[in-house]
């Protein structure tokens, strides 16, 4: 229908447009998380426990307490442990949340975060075990660069298949998984090419100490430059997709192909870009983790790393958006180091419920943000019934 | 019409968060009358016709119905008082065939089941009745866009529809189709059915209606007969102002061949050949239109001279350079310039902000960016800029193209393209979907650029605007020049030519 009786020019319109596109993109994170956290106490209640006093314990231990001023004495030291464990997990969560964001905004779906992941994380480690002697910061800057590039090699063979035979990204990137997540596997077992000097250990070697990202806070372990790395990233992604050419060919690719195309930009150049940029962030995900606390690599961390698919539900959250991902990170590492077995006290919630319960709050903020549109739906559709046009108003640029 | 009228609107208002869309109108229908609301885009009449057909509710005013007031509360009650309703975007389900649309929500049973043969056999005896030509057993999926019009009618002459309200329901249809829709209206007519008939089109609502109704801004402007009513006549009373219908031109000065096409051909998605070997050239300062029914060559024409579709054959020069074989990004170069076929598919990247949709063709040089780093700023300076010169309403530079109504979409389309200094223009269905303000404004912008020594290709499915605006008139027609006329022409030479009448050499 032609009604279309709000006249763009209207001011009243534009308010309503600016607080929907401004207002409403943190509107939806926020009550899919809400949602998501009542449920779960929901599930918290009929176990038998106060919903409650389990996510004080679960806040308290994220670490995030730490902020708080009145904490003090031992509680401020077990509180900072805490914190320093939050954000080694939410560093390499910003990074595999932006590899997924940024194939999102080129239109794409990179799924094959974990596999860019190893194969970063393997370059990372060829140079950090190699190159005994160069100084530290040219060892962590050369094994870092190796990283985001075998990260973006590994992506950008999936987007070459995309931009030349149209192969689509999710089959393909997916099959990547598994030939990095196996081949990594074959590096270090017992008699793999990368297997370290304990004969009888499935491990590689610990890269050199001149490898090793400098330690900020704290020693179990301690949080390592990796941080400033990752919150770094979220500038570059920000700047690169609004301050750039590239970026401005990515975001046209991603809206809309067609126009793309009849404006002169190359789809399929763009599908391979974005596709190894997006590596790059998971590779320099698991170059940051490498030279940040791991050091090395044994076969039995292959089928328990899911990182990067936890990086899929950041960017989820996020909406694709640097200030989104932070925070979405945030969240999902808090939310599982908080409920992981170290940090809670059985009495209080038993830590193998506690870790079903971190991963159902996961999936259902995952579930209430994909649902979104019928959220959205569901506002239009009153409006309309209301009286009213219902009215598209994309989110304004990133 | 001793009688009270068949519906009656009183004082109809209709308030929107901002808007006002129904300003106390009011609007009777006769019974057997063929009444048209016109009014351009945004005037209200959808949502008027959209309150008698229950879909919204009046915040004031009353509906009478054969005299007796009313309350319509929804699409239901208004179904059981036979108001039937087309809609422009067709509300049937694609994997059902016609006649199980058709009955849905009145199926007629036999015992506990469907009995669909009688259900077919009743929508064959509407649909010779009213010579609506379906084939019952067709899914809708497969059939054209004019039979599922036809389809949707019927169904509200199923639920027996007296009085039937078509949305804009050319908008959809090819010129043929249209003839033939109107034949049908009259044959309802005849019958004793009243029909409402949505449009902005002038043409249309006279050559169909009994009685003209003309909105504007939500409120009744004139009711006039159709008998006598004139175009200029009804699009002052649309727009408010006088407005020039026939565009005002000087000859043309045709200078230097700018545009040279040999012997092209070009084959479609399904590598069949669309364009057949035509050959024609365009000069500097004039308009050379290209007439034709869609689907006859037009889109791979376009493509192939605008480097999106590589010709499977023969040669095209711009200003001398082959561009044969040329990307997108080097015809834009060389100086071709291309308003689209359809601004929201392929014109516009709806979510873009108009600063950047103006930068579609040049954000990779300066000043809009160096050595790949974007100056957003001189982005918003330029729209901000042109979306003065070209008189874009209702947004700024930072405001999504989506946010725009279609005619002000376009007019940023224009901008972008005339604003390159294009020595080629290729105009694409440049008034699609836009009412008469806009038109004016697209084909005067047209006119001007010509006279500032562009070569123009017009492709039009409106032969309205062909034989305005064009100084040379070539047919298309199943991938070949048929005819070349000159700018005075009759519409009939035309449209016999355009369904493949004569072959006349080019």
């Amino acid at each position: 229908m032609t009604t279309a009786p709000s006249e763009p020019g209207d001011p009243r319109a534009t308010v309503t447009a600016w607080f929907s596109s401004r207002v409403g993109g943190i509107l939806v994170p926020l009550a899919a998380t809400t949602l998501a956290f009542l449920i779960g106490g929901l599930v918290v209640a009929v176990t038998g426990h106060n919903p409650l006093t389990a996510y004080k314990a679960i806040f308290e231990g994220t670490g995030l307490n730490w902020f708080f001023p009145w904490v003090s004495g031992e509680a401020r030291e077990g509180a900072a442990n805490d914190l320093q464990q939050t954000l080694i997990l939410m560093t390499p969560l910003v990074l595999t949340g932006l590899a997924v964001a940024f194939a999102f905004r080129c239109g794409l779906f990179n799924i094959g975060g974990q596999g860019q992941y190893w194969v970063g994380f393997f370059g990372a480690l060829y140079i950090g075990t190699n190159l005994e002697g160069t100084p530290r910061p040219l060892h962590v800057l050369l094994a870092l660069l190796a990283g985001i590039l075998a990260g973006a090699l590994w992506g950008g063979i999936a987007g070459l298949l995309k931009a030349t035979v149209g192969a689509h990204e999710v089959i393909t990137t997916i099959m990547l998984n598994w030939i990095a997540i196996f081949g990594g596997s074959y590096l270090v077992e017992i008699g793999g090419p990368l297997q370290g000097r304990q004969p009888s250990i499935p491990r590689s070697d610990d890269v050199f100490p001149s490898a090793e990202l400098w330690p900020i806070w704290g020693s179990l372990p301690s949080l390592h430059a990796g941080l400033f790395i990752a919150l770094f990233a979220l500038v570059v992604y920000y700047i690169l997709l609004n301050r750039t050419t590239l970026g401005y060919e990515v975001r046209a690719v991603g809206f809309n192909p067609e126009a793309a195309r009849y404006g002169g930009i190359s789809v399929a150049k763009n599908y391979f870009l974005a596709l190894a940029i997006s590596g790059a962030f998971a590779g320099l995900a698991g170059s940051v983790d490498l030279l940040g606390f791991k050091g090395g690599v044994s076969t039995g961390d292959f089928p328990t790393n899911l990182i990067a698919f936890t990086g899929i539900a950041v960017a989820l959250l996020g909406r694709n958006k640097a200030i989104g991902i932070l925070f979405a990170a945030l969240l999902f590492a808090a939310l599982e180091v908080g409920t992981s077995t170290r940090q809670l006290d059985p009495e209080v919630f038993e830590p193998e419920l506690a870790t079903d319960l971190a991963t159902m709050i996961q999936a259902l903020v995952i579930f209430f943000v994909g649902a979104e549109f019928l959220i959205l739906y569901a506002w239009r559709a009153r409006r309309f019934i209301g009286g009213g046009q219902p009215r598209i108003q994309p989110e304004l640029e990133q | 019409m001793a009688d009270a009228p068949l519906l009656e609107l009183r004082g109809i208002t209709k308030q929107f968060p901002g808007v006002l869309a129904n300003d106390g109108v009011d609007f009777e229908l006769a019974k057997g009358e063929v009444h048209a609301l016109l009014g351009e885009n945004g005037a209200g009449k959808s949502t008027l016709m959209n309150i008698v057909y229950g879909l919204y509710h009046p915040d004031e005013g009353e509906i009478r119905l054969n005299g007796q007031p009313v309350r319509i509360g929804s699409p239901r009650d208004a179904i059981d008082m036979g108001i039937g309703m087309v809609h422009q975007h067709f509300m049937l389900i694609p994997v059902m065939t016609v006649a199980e649309n058709i009955v849905l929500a009145n199926e007629p049973t036999k015992g506990p089941f469907l009995d669909l043969a009688g259900a077919e056999a009743r929508v064959r005896e509407l649909s010779t009745q009213f010579g609506l030509a379906v084939r019952p057993e067709a899914r809708v999926a497969s059939i054209s866009v004019g039979m599922q019009q036809r389809a949707e009618i019927l169904k509200a002459l199923y639920r027996g529809a007296e009085i039937l309200i078509l949305d804009e329901p050319t908008a959809v249809l090819t010129p043929q189709e249209a003839g033939e829709l109107f034949a049908i209206i009259r044959s309802l007519q005849a019958d004793g059915r009243s029909i409402i008939f949505i449009s902005h089109k002038l043409n249309e609502v006279l050559e169909i209606a009994d009685r003209i109704t003309v909105l504007r801004q939500g409120k009744r402007i004139d009711t006039v007969p159709g008998k006598g009513a004139t175009k200029e006549g009804l699009a002052r009373l649309m727009v408010g102002r006088e407005v020039v219908l026939r565009v005002e031109k000087p000859p043309a000065q045709p200078g230097e061949t700018l545009l040279e096409v040999e012997d092209l051909t070009v084959r479609d998605e399904r590598d069949l050949e669309a364009v057949r070997g035509i050959s024609f050239d365009v000069k500097a300062g004039e308009i050379v239109g290209i007439a034709g029914v869609d689907g006859n060559g037009q889109t791979e024409l376009i493509d192939a001279l605008t480097g999106l579709r590589r010709p499977s054959g023969g040669r095209i020069l711009a200003a001398g350079e082959d561009i044969t074989s040329a990307s997108a990004r080097e015809c834009l170069d060389l100086g071709v310039g291309h308003i689209p076929e359809d601004r929201q598919v392929r014109g516009l990247v709806l979510d873009f902000t108009l600063a950047e949709n103006l930068a579609l063709h040049d954000f990779r040089k300066e000043p809009d960016s160096k050595w790949g780093w974007l100056y957003p700023k001189r982005l918003v300076q330029r729209a901000g800029r042109l979306l003065k010169e070209f008189d874009v309403r209702g947004g700024r530079p930072q405001t999504l193209a989506a946010a725009l109504s279609g005619g002000n979409q376009q007019k940023v389309v224009v901008a972008r393209e005339v604003s390159r200094d294009p020595r080629i223009l290729i105009a694409a269905q440049p008034t699609r979907g836009l009412d008469v303000g806009a038109i004016e404004f697209v084909h005067r912008r047209l006119v001007q650029e010509r006279d500032e020594g562009r070569a123009i290709l017009l492709v039009s499915f409106e032969l309205d605007e062909i034989l305005s605006l064009s100084d040379r008139i070539l047919v298309l027609y199943e991938g070949r020049i048929v005819g070349e006329y000159p700018p005075g022409v009759s519409e009939e030479e035309l449209g016999i030519a355009m369904t493949g009448g004569t072959r006349k050499a080019a």
